[in-house]
């Protein structure tokens, strides 16, 4: 018979050590696909990736150049629409609704939007501009995923500004500067690091987007930089290759996965060692 | 300094202060409009979705839901099976998310040593920083031949002839289906489960916890009778965030669920979800019955995933203070 004191004891190293095996379990879960991307993307790397197109089916050879720019266009006009927007809504958030019932249910929709089902924003694209405007299109791929990075820019904006002291502000108004000023000029300046992060962030968070895409730029397997035409993008490419029978096909598919999460991965960590020594936590 | 100068002075001063005043409502009204964008969009998908869906919700009506067809050669279409392949991948993807999730914020909040804190919260981070077709080409290649051969049957040798739960684990081993699609989800959300759970755990005042341990209770104690009741709202917020990104989860699920437009009792059989059927179909569907039908799919998810993660956003605004995450 364990007396009571020893069991507690055991109890505790039981649950220390399960908790243990579960920080094991999700850093080999990591560890596992990285290295899995890793020997797998890197047998298939070479400059072919990027001054190749991708190749017909059952063809060897071939790269991924199409897919590279149509995702670098895509991404680009994305940002530029997402992040003018996600700034300005979020100054909002931060300067002026405080007290604002207005705000206060802004701020509670865009954190749902946050998690909200991405395949669901493709839908919405495809019934609002692909259908209408008759076709699939960079610019349609372009507006789905600024639809998913806004709300990602606006909460970091808004957080951001919200760490800025008062004072500073009062400072600013007590010589006489209108808010618009105050706002734009001494605030958002104050923070201008911090809210580049966001920006970034909401760009890794679209990159690897592939459910919107899909029914908006849809593909295409030749060069092209007309916006107005489907566009070949890499998550795109990834899904249709990594599906398919052609074995070179499926390496490119690999290919393109390391491309992915390698400027992911290096945007996620850039942004947290650069803020090593601002962030508290 | 003469009088009328004066009062010109006065009088360019006022005019500086009304223009100021017209800027700033200006730059007032023009941020809430971007701020308005959020919430248009919102409200345009649900408008967009319903109105493309309104063939589809017109011929079926609310049977849709439970109705167990999906044929696109006799034109009728019911949503039952991709609800249920939905519902029975996310839950199951909780019930291995919630344990590994809570085990990981207890280590990263009670045991882990300082130094060891900042690289470890960063790599179950990075977890969730990796795009979700990265994890669906993995689940394909990588994943689910070894569940295939060195999971599944050992599975089925031990629970196949127990009563009840053996015909779960019944059926060909082949690797992808509805327990791998669970499985690889478990991995997606657990990030999103662990770092709630985490900040819920850090409000807890620190006087709470230390006149726990100074009464001589152990860690595990302190965690399960001082720290869980304390946070129980947000935990279960935390976990319906989880849960909200499970439904919506499209591509990695696509890779491994197998679609098979069908409702099978075994886990180990392929199965569909919502968001796979949307992702396989949609682009080839024919106009008409088809394709409203698959929208009235996606309405039905944006339904289901909203309220879940309001809920959810809820739950941990409560219990984070006035602002929520």
């Amino acid at each position: 018979m364990m007396s009571l004191y020893s069991r507690r004891i055991w109890i505790n190293r039981i649950g220390i050590t399960l908790s243990m095996v579960a920080m094991s379990l999700g850093l080999i879960a990591l560890l596992w696909i990285l290295w899995t991307l890793f020997s797998k993307g890197f047998a298939a790397l070479s400059w072919d990736l990027f001054t190749q197109d991708t190749p017909a089916p059952g063809s060897e050879g071939g790269g991924l150049r199409n897919a590279i720019v149509g995702s670098g266009l895509i991404l680009l006009f994305s940002m530029l629409i997402a992040t003018p927007i996600g700034i300005l809504a979020g100054i909002y958030l931060a300067e002026f609704g405080r007290v604002s019932k207005f705000a206060a249910f802004t701020r509670f929709m865009t954190d749902i939007m946050l998690s909200a089902p991405s395949i669901v924003i493709g839908l919405f694209v495809y019934a609002l501009f692909v259908a209408t405007t008759g076709g699939f299109s960079g610019w349609a791929g372009s507006l789905a995923l600024a639809l998913i990075a806004i709300p990602v820019v606006v909460r970091t904006t808004e957080n951001m500004l919200k760490l800025v002291p008062t004072s500073l502000r009062e400072a600013a108004f007590a010589v006489g500067a209108p808010r618009w000023q105050v706002s734009l000029k001494v605030t958002l300046r104050a923070v201008k690091s911090g809210v580049v992060t966001g920006v970034l962030l909401a760009m890794a968070r679209i990159t690897g987007e592939t459910a919107p895409l899909l029914f908006t730029a849809l593909n295409n397997q030749f060069f092209s930089t007309n916006m107005s035409e489907p566009m070949g993008n890499l998550p795109v490419v990834i899904y249709q290759f990594a599906l398919s029978p052609y074995e070179n096909w499926v390496n490119l598919a690999w290919a393109g996965a390391l491309l992915i999460a390698l400027l992911v991965l290096a945007v996620n960590i850039g942004v947290r060692v650069a803020f090593r020594n601002k962030d508290k936590r | 300094m003469s009088d009328s100068s004066v009062s010109a002075g006065i009088d360019q001063h006022a005019r500086q202060v009304r223009k100021f005043r017209l800027q700033d409502r200006l730059f007032h009204h023009s941020t809430q409009l971007f701020a308005f964008v959020v919430l248009a969009t919102l409200v345009g998908i649900l408008v967009s979705l319903t109105i493309e869906a309104w063939p589809s919700l017109k011929e079926f009506g609310p049977s849709f839901l439970w109705t167990n067809v999906w044929s696109v050669p006799d034109d009728e279409y019911g949503a039952l099976a991709a609800i249920y392949g939905t519902v029975v991948t996310s839950v199951l993807a909780l019930l291995i998310a919630v344990p590994i999730s809570f085990g990981i914020a207890l280590f990263l909040t009670e045991n882990c040593p300082v130094w060891l804190r900042r690289p470890l919260g960063t790599a179950i981070e990075l977890l969730a920083g990796i795009p979700s077709i990265v994890y669906g080409i993995w689940g394909l290649f990588i994943f689910a031949p070894l569940f295939a051969d060195y999971i599944q049957p050992p599975l089925q040798a031990l629970l196949g002839d127990v009563p009840v739960i053996g015909g779960w684990f019944s059926g060909p081993p082949i690797g992808v289906g509805i327990l791998t699609a669970s499985i690889v989800l478990a991995m997606m959300v657990i990030p999103f489960i662990a770092s709630v759970m985490r900040d819920v755990f850090e409000t807890v005042p620190h006087v709470l916890k230390e006149s726990a341990y100074g009464m001589g209770c152990t860690t595990w104690e302190v965690m399960r009778n001082i720290v869980l009741p304390y946070t129980r709202v947000g935990v279960i917020g935390g976990i319906m965030l989880g849960l909200g990104r499970a439904l919506g989860e499209t591509m990695a699920v696509t890779f491994v669920i197998g679609n098979a437009n069908r409702i099978n009792n075994s886990l180990f059989a392929p199965g569909t979800s919502i968001a796979s059927t949307l992702a396989n179909e949609f682009g080839e569907a024919d106009p008409g019955l088809h394709i409203a039908s698959l929208f009235a799919l996606g309405l039905v998810l944006f339904i289901i995933t909203f309220v879940v993660l309001a809920i959810s956003r809820w739950l941990i605004s409560r219990s984070m203070g006035s602002e929520g995450l």
